[in-house]
């Protein structure tokens, strides 16, 4: 039989339901896809695309109020939605697995990792309960943890969170499942450790010839993993391809925005715009009646709007869910947006903006009574560890790092929402006083932040109006009413609605209240923005267009900015200089432009080749870095990276302070290794970025 | 404003628990603040022609072993739990509030001395305390002490300890508000301190706030009413529910229903606040 | 563990310190010339000099504080004003009256209480789930006086042994006074009963939401074992503090239940102490109080931490 005449997983025309507040809105409406045995399938989709429902159907663990009202899923030949919940629990495990999403409470914090996985092991193969214990043990050994015996007596609190996930993925593979269903299981993750993980999972898997739905929002996750590739929007599968087809030539317009909207290694803001799509998902009780992409489509015609599509089959083994797909396969038309023109570049003057000068940032642990006994020192925490920069007026400065960094800790340091131990900050000049209150209303107007998480940037209290009012009162002396006047000039500012001043935050999505908070943040006319991570939280598809919007004030607003993110390729589109930042101190530092070609830092590199570029051609170095981030009470002494770098030279990287060693393209990088040497083994290391 | 309000009520009243409770608690609102003139009869008088009444059409509760009518007696009642119980809570409520929202923002030493303090306090149970003010008052100024010094420790024994309830209560939301982004960022807006109390982090304390308040109430009625009980609150002839109830047992082979309307009556409004109390918390969540 | 224990003896300290401090403060302060309240007001000016003398009372406040705590630490509790006999005896041959009362509440309370809970949570939403919160909302409602009344009402009068009135006397040994202990520990169990089997249901609910429990159960084991292994042993561990929570309500409960059925323990003892206007009978009995609760509390959270494995294996 062939693969696609007896699949593994057989999902027809799949509805879920939810039941809330007396009505039933659908989740999940005709999905339909096969997953053949053996293969990877990658399913994604944006936050409220149905995408984890999809994953909890097919596991038959849908929450009580969730329910599967038509379609049928068939697993293995047999009828799941058939099944009771005992048949179910000889499925669970032994022929369907699932690894979750969050690692951290997906363990059970009162049982030793060993017994957790073994008390699954003693049921699947009637092992006693030494045998189990053994097993627990390789299978700990398999998924690479380090130390497996000390890991299986240990419990979850006492492990990373890159560790409890490998855990889970045992835990997963130990029944010997033919399908493992994976619901975003690095999003909790850092990029480094996600790299390691998702390597991981794709050798297992390979190995013990299991099939494997990967659910994630990340398209890069997928790109180079999976065989094949479904696309979910509002509760619907628009798109379902071969991974290298999909992403050659999407079908769909809403793939393709998707695809657009990433910044690809290489794309610089100064080439190319980014082109995110416009809208937002609709709520799942105010669809669109015809194509649920329509409100956002740049191809929607009149037929889009009063017709659902149906799942067209263009290709053999190609879907697509939309009325024009024959001319987009065509070439006739296309989703792409008419070449973009590049961001207005702002004025860069040689005026220094911001210089901070060996800035340290330490919290003080308190000692416990018995360490004070002890008479043990006091101990802190090393966020940040003498970081010396500057940024000239009208140029972003980006950060990148990853958690633990300590560029967190940099950035509220400079606002002030943090007290410097060390160090100086010089903004146009004047030195700025550590703590907030020692700052002037004059100082505070013209540096003003932008904050991670949008859910909670806006007083939910307040609306938006009033809330973009209160800069103008406080910082700009403007009057109450004149203020509440001015609010619906900010909103435009944003290329928001000017109604909004009147609305609430709950009733805003995720990308309008970013876009409030920017305006808020612009309103006094700051001279340096601090933006610390404004997208990370956000949808793919609302990402570009708030990246641009932030370009866009720089230049209007003719301001500076300090952009910090973990993701390296949205730093190195948007910014003009790159720093990147390990445990609390600078790895190295350089425009941009140059930041993808060698010679790198060798955390630089590890970054470069852990970024999941959406695209299956892309060929990427393995750099994959062992072990976990030191804690930052104790930095390791010499290079900081040396406990995790995969080209350490030796003793002098433990014991010696590397050099601030700079090439000819005004990089500077503070490692032992001689750039030259750096440059010849990475240039071999066959990465290819888009130039 | 008012779309809220009614979306808030209609939530209150969704459920029948929650619904009966904030009726219950309406309807005492209302006789604590017009019982006395509802009252058929004076609430200290014998009615001489009804002594030691059964419940009847013109004495509905009956009458006491002294004659006194106990359904008027009941009503003027509502108003001294009122006071004496909703004030205490009011007081407590609004000090622990204040607290709890400079000691949480603050943080830091005093924060930490303070909620050490709090906790420490928590050692002492309400009625112990409240009995030992109250056995003190009464050992130094003998019987004397008037209904209103009575009535003043009762107050200050409810402040003291629900105080470090309240401000816990508090300064909990506060604690994980503070970090959120829209008050730092009034924070770098130059916004006055008041304004980030009142404006930014209070609101948010509210529910919880409500929730807590209800409980409060309904453990101060079972505090006041217990120590009415005991004889060492409020004294007769004070229609002091708990206080009826004492005077009532002695009678019980005699007037039971002057102990069984009282009781009642307690239970009924402290059964009331407490349904209340889940169904706010309900309601305020979905908000 | 030393780390963790060694803060919460030193919390213990302050517990003690701050509200002997308030008890001094109301007992000793508040009311000027305790002499006065000794010797009544009609005494004359000679017996209470002397009585302020024999009793120090020119010594400033801190140091009859200070003298009076460690009085207290050291056993030496005063004579009481009433009938002049030392205090300790008196009020620890009270207590040990109202350990059998509270003994007998916590050994049947507390099993029931967490079986209830659990049985409603797992339940949750079906009819027996209702049954036993709207019961125990109701018990929590009524005020442990009218519950013992009602008790007396409806039970005694109509069981033969049990009597509507539990002063037996001071010292009978347990076996003998069980028939009397049978009403009143009924009413603090009712109470109590009702109070964690609330916090026990909320507990275990909230744990059944865990991420956990779905890892649990995907993994295929038996429903038993997913309840009993994994949701109870994460789910019980905060009830230790709740149980610890309620010795301090049981503390204010058992007064008014001791008094409602007149049964000779140390709440009895406290509001016969008011009467006689007895202050350091009264004083006694609060801080012996304070104490227990206290370290009730501090062995909770040793408990606690032991059976914690986020605190027994520290980072």
């Amino acid at each position: 039989m062939t693969p696609l005449n007896d699949p593994l997983l057989d999902i027809r025309d799949l509805t879920v339901s939810y039941r809330t507040g007396g009505r039933a809105l659908d989740a999940l409406r005709g999905v339909s896809l096969r997953v053949a045995r053996g293969q990877t399938y990658g399913l994604v989709g944006e936050s409220g695309s149905g995408k984890s429902t999809l994953a909890l159907a097919v596991m038959q663990y849908l929450p009580a109020e969730g329910a599967v009202t038509g379609g049928a899923i068939t697993f293995d030949g047999r009828d799941l939605l058939a099944h009771s919940r005992a048949d179910l629990r000889h499925l669970w495990g032994r022929e369907l697995a699932l690894v979750p999403q969050d690692p951290f409470t997906a363990l059970n914090p009162a049982l030793r990792i060993g017994e957790q996985l073994a008390e699954g092991l003693r049921l699947y193969e009637g092992l006693n309960e030494e045998e189990g214990n053994a097993r627990a043990v390789d299978l700990l050994r398999t998924v690479r943890l380090p130390d497996p015996e000390r890991a299986a007596g240990s419990y979850p609190h006492q492990l990373s969170g890159g560790q409890q996930q490998r855990v889970l993925i045992a835990l997963a593979l130990s029944g010997r499942p033919k399908l493992l269903v994976l619901d975003e299981p690095t999003t909790a993750l850092d990029v480094t450790t996600e790299a390691a993980v998702l390597d991981l999972v794709a050798g297992l898997t390979r190995a013990a010839g299991a099939s494997a739905l990967y659910v994630t929002h990340n398209l890069g996750v997928v790109a180079g993993r999976t065989e094949r590739v479904a696309v979910l929007y509002a509760s619907e599968l628009v798109e379902d391809a071969p991974t290298a087809d999909l992403f050659r030539q999407p079908l769909h317009p809403y793939t393709r925005g998707l695809l657009d909207s990433l910044p690809r290694p290489g794309q610089r803001k100064d080439r190319q715009r980014l082109s995110g799509i416009e809208g937002r998902i609709p709520p799942l009780d105010a669809l669109p009646p015809g194509c649920v992409f329509e409100p956002r489509c740049p191809l929607a015609v009149d037929r889009c709007r009063s017709e659902r599509p149906a799942l067209d089959e263009p290709v053999p083994g190609r879907h697509v869910r939309c009325h024009r797909w024959p001319e987009i396969l065509a070439g006739d038309v296309s989703a792409a947006r008419a070449p973009q023109a590049a961001l207005p570049l702002p004025l860069a003057t040689g005026e220094s903006v911001l210089r901070l000068d060996d800035v340290t940032v330490q919290y003080p642990l308190r000692r416990t009574a018995v360490e004070a006994l002890r008479g043990e020192s006091k101990k802190a925490v090393h966020a940040v560890g003498g970081v010396s920069l500057s940024v000239n007026k009208g140029r972003t400065l980006g950060i990148v790092g990853e958690s633990g960094s300590g560029k967190t800790s940099l950035a509220r340091a400079i606002v002030g929402l943090v007290d410097r131990t060390g160090g100086d900050i010089d903004l146009l000049g004047l030195r700025l006083p550590p703590r907030l209150s020692d700052r002037g209303r004059a100082v505070l107007a013209q540096l003003q932040m932008v904050f991670q998480n949008p859910e909670e940037a806006l007083n939910p209290y307040l609306t938006v109006g009033e809330s973009l009012s209160r800069p103008l009162v406080t910082l700009l002396n403007l009057g109450r009413g004149e203020a509440r006047q001015r609010a619906p000039d900010l909103l435009e500012a944003v290329r928001l609605p000017r109604t909004y001043a009147a609305r609430r935050p709950a009733q805003l999505s995720g990308g309008e209240k970013q876009r409030v908070a920017i305006a808020r943040a612009f309103a006094a006319h700051p001279d340096l923005l601090v933006a610390d991570e404004p997208v990370s939280s956000l949808d793919v598809s609302v990402q570009a267009n708030i990246l641009n919007l932030l370009n866009d004030l720089q230049r209007e607003h003719d301001s500076t900015t300090v952009f910090i993110s973990h993701d390296i390729a949205v730093v190195a589109y948007l910014s003009d200089e790159v720093a990147v930042m390990y445990l609390g101190g600078l790895m190295e530092t350089g425009p941009a432009a140059a930041l993808f070609r060698p010679p790198h830092h060798p955390y630089t590199e590890a970054l470069l080749s852990a970024i999941p570029v959406p695209d299956p051609a892309a060929i990427q170095s393995a750099i994959r870095l062992e072990g976990e981030v030191p804690s930052a009470v104790n930095v390791p002494s010499g290079c900081p990276f040396h406990t995790r770098c995969p080209r350490k030279i030796g003793a002098v990287c433990e014991t010696e302070t590397p050099p601030w060693q700079t090439g000819t393209d005004g990089k500077r990088i503070f490692c032992h290794i001689p750039l030259s040497e750096l440059a010849a083994e990475q240039a071999g290391g066959g990465e290819k970025w888009e130039e | 404003m008012w779309p809220r309000v009614s979306s808030f009520l209609r939530r209150l009243f969704a459920d029948f628990p929650s619904a009966l409770g904030t009726t219950i608690m309406l309807v005492f609102l209302l006789l604590a603040v017009f019982g006395p003139l509802l009252a058929p009869y004076p609430y200290d008088l014998p009615i001489y022609e009804h002594p030691r009444q059964a419940p009847d059409a013109t004495h509905w509760f009956g009458t006491d072993h002294l004659a006194r009518d106990v359904f008027s007696r009941v009503l003027v009642g509502a108003r001294s739990v009122l006071l004496l119980a909703g004030g205490g809570t009011l007081v407590a409520v609004a000090l622990g509030t204040l607290v709890g929202l400079v000691s949480g923002y603050a943080g830091g030493w005093l924060d930490e001395l303070l909620m050490r303090f709090f906790d420490s306090l928590l050692a002492l149970p309400a009625l112990l305390l409240a009995l030992l003010l109250l056995g003190t008052l009464r050992a130094t100024y003998g019987e004397d002490v008037s209904a209103v010094g009575k009535g003043l420790g009762v107050f200050l024994v409810l402040a003291v300890v629900y105080t470090p309830i309240v401000a816990r209560v508090v300064r909990s939301v506060v604690l994980a508000v503070k970090t959120r982004s829209y008050v730092e960022a009034a924070r770098l807006q130059g916004e006055s301190l008041g304004w980030i109390l009142f404006r930014e982090i209070l609101p948010a304390a509210l529910p919880a706030l409500a929730v807590e308040a209800a409980l409060r109430f309904s453990y101060a009625i079972f505090l006041t009413s217990s120590l009415g009980y005991l004889g060492v609150g409020v004294q007769p002839p004070n229609p002091d529910w708990g206080l009826m109830v004492n005077e009532g047992r002695r009678n019980v082979s005699q007037v039971p229903w002057a102990m069984w309307f009282p009781a009642a009556a307690i239970s009924v409004v402290v059964v009331g606040a407490n349904l209340m109390a889940e169904g706010l918390k309900r309601a305020l969540r979905e908000e | 563990m030393l780390t963790y224990t060694l803060p919460r003896l030193g919390f213990l300290l302050l517990t003690v310190v701050v509200t002997s401090l308030l008890v001094f403060v109301i007992a000793q302060v508040l009311p000027g010339d305790v002499c006065r309240v000794i010797l009544g007001r009609e005494a004359g000016a000679a017996r209470v000099a002397a009585c302020r003398l024999d009793l120090r009372l020119d010594d400033p406040a801190p140091v009859r504080y200070l003298r009076w705590l460690a009085d207290f630490a050291r056993g030496d509790w005063g004579d009481s004003y009433a009938s002049g006999v030392p205090i300790r005896p008196l009020v620890l041959e009270r207590l040990r009256m109202s350990l059998m009362l509270a003994g007998i509440t916590f050994a049947v309370a507390v099993p029931l209480a967490v079986a209830l809970g659990v049985l409603a949570a797992v339940n949750r939403g079906n009819w027996l789930d209702n049954l036993i919160s709207l019961g125990s909302l109701a018990v929590v409602g009524l005020p442990e006086f009218v519950t013992g009344i009602l008790l007396i009402e409806l039970v005694a009068f109509r069981v033969p042994g049990l009597p509507a009135s539990s002063s037996i006397a001071v010292g009978t040994p347990f076996r003998e006074a069980l028939p009397a202990l049978a009403l009143p520990a009924l009413t603090a169990t009712l109470v109590l009963l009702a109070y964690i089997a609330r916090l026990t249901r909320a507990g275990v609910v909230e744990e059944l939401k865990q991420n956990y429990v779905r890892t649990a159960e995907l993994k295929g084991l038996p429903r038993l074992t997913v309840l009993v292994k994994h949701v109870l042993r994460n789910a019980l561990l905060p009830t230790i503090t709740v149980v610890a929570i309620s010795a301090g309500w049981l503390v204010s409960g058992l007064v008014v239940i001791e008094n409602v059925f007149n049964y000779p323990g140390l709440g009895r003892l406290l509001v016969f102490a008011i009467d006689r206007r007895d202050l350091p009978v009264l004083q006694a009995i609060v801080m012996l109080s304070v104490v227990a609760f206290a370290l009730a509390n501090l062995a909770a959270d040793l408990l606690y931490a032991a059976l914690n494995p986020r605190i027994r294996v520290g980072e």
